[in-house]
């Protein structure tokens, strides 16, 4: 049985973590809607370059297409993991690393695997499992595009060079607060936005060329791509993260309701035997 | 008549919309472009450089560090991959990130490292379109 002192200090100690979780899960809060508001932001964007590309692709040709989108064999494979820099955000990192370990495995055994990580929790789960090619930690959580800026150029520059002849991205999406899904997505070769069968080609000029343009334009829609990918696990992020501390936060107090209880319990128990002791000894004086 | 509709998109926000623009001069990479209601569509690549709107006799600057512009049906959409309003760009902060990208990229070139070579040439550019962008917006 702990002592009254001992259970007073338990207590304080659960109380203590307690105003810690709570903190991070306002933070969390406050932080999600930001990051969820960046996402909403990033639309715009999404949607013209979509559409330019669209009507690029469409007065380039198929057979004229620059060498960045022409398929090529795949022999070997590149995997970016986009995980977080801080834990206490639930199971958001193991189920992306988990997601990454059985796309791997799925891989087949004669395509040559590297692996680019976004994020403390992702290098130290998989640099034990992988080689890295490249790790990227010093990324904020409210990203911008200029931070994200060198993982883009190293995969576009290592498609371009050869280094790999496909890049596929792992991420977290945003669902709703409770649901984050691991999303695989193709950023190599580039998956090219719906052509739609009735579309003509309009009449527009290109400056220097359709080709020309399309070739600058396509690093910028993978650009694109990750930065929206981690802006998703920016809002993933701070979504787990407020789930698991108001959790962590939720069980602290019940903790706490059990130790005032038992602690109550001793406290009443010792002053009723203090009584029994000073009434028995009253009553035996008063026998005597 | 009906003037342009003039948007510019970066990949964080939507940064401008304006309406009844009467002159769009964008810098593109075949040279300086001027863009007047009812022009045919168009799409091109910009340089880093300054975007300049006209509405009547009013006249604004927008420091962009290249992107892609495309003309349709009255409407120019320019996908920045960073702009900035002149006024809100601060003469000494451009002027120190100047430097500091000469600073890096003599730094780069040393090393061997091409990946901060290319980052802080970008970033010496991006520097070089801002200071542009205030210098023109104080001729005026």
């Amino acid at each position: 049985m702990a002592s009254p002192l001992e259970l007073r200090r338990r207590i304080r100690s659960v109380d203590n973590t307690r105003q810690i979780t709570r903190a991070m899960q306002l933070v969390a809060a406050s932080r999600m809607r930001r990051a969820q508001e960046a996402v909403q932001a990033a639309r715009p964007y999404a949607t013209h370059i979509s559409g330019m590309i669209e009507r690029l692709v469409l007065a380039t040709g198929n057979d004229r297409l620059p060498p960045i989108l022409q398929p090529r064999p795949i022999e070997r494979t590149a995997f970016l993991v986009l995980t977080t820099n801080r834990g206490l955000a639930g199971p958001l990192n193991t189920n992306i690393i988990r997601k990454t370990v059985s796309e791997i495995d799925a891989t087949s055994d004669e395509i040559e695997v590297s692996v680019v990580v976004v994020g403390k929790k992702g290098q130290v789960a998989l640099r034990g499992l992988y080689t890295l090619t490249a790790v990227f930690t010093d990324i904020s959580d409210q990203p911008s595009v200029l931070d994200i800026a060198p993982v883009t150029q190293l995969l576009v520059d290592g498609y371009e060079r050869g280094d790999f002849d496909e890049v596929r991205m792992i991420y977290p999406e945003f669902v709703n607060i409770l649901n984050q899904q691991p999303r695989v997505v193709r950023l190599f070769p580039v998956v090219l936005p719906e052509i739609q069968q009735d579309a003509r080609e309009a009449d527009i000029i290109f400056e220097p060329d359709p080709a020309s343009v399309l070739e600058a334009l396509i690093p910028r829609f993978v650009e694109m791509t990750v930065y929206r990918a981690m802006l998703e696990l920016a809002a993933s992020e701070q979504s787990a993260r407020m789930v698991a501390m108001r959790a962590a936060t939720e069980n602290a107090t019940e903790l706490i309701e059990g130790l005032r209880l038992a602690y109550n319990k001793l406290r009443q128990s010792r002053i009723t035997s203090e009584i029994i002791d000073i009434a028995s000894g009253a009553n035996a004086l008063a026998d005597a | 008549m009906a003037g342009l509709t003039l948007t510019v998109v970066s990949p964080e926000r939507e940064v401008l919309r304006e309406e009844d623009v009467t002159l769009v001069l964008a810098p593109s990479v075949e040279g300086q472009l001027g863009i007047l209601p009812r022009h045919a569509p168009l799409i091109t690549q910009l340089e880093p450089g300054t975007l300049e709107l006209r509405r009547g006799a009013e006249t604004q600057h927008f420091s962009i560090t290249g992107g892609f512009l495309e003309v349709m049906d009255n409407t120019v959409t320019v996908l920045a991959d960073a702009s900035e309003n002149a006024s809100e760009i601060s003469r000494e902060r451009a002027e120190a990130a100047r430097e500091a990208a000469v600073r890096d990229l003599e730094e780069a070139r040393r090393t061997h490292d091409d990946m901060m070579t290319t980052q802080a040439r970008l970033a010496l550019l991006r520097a070089l379109a801002r200071l542009r962008t205030v210098e023109r917006s104080r001729r005026g």
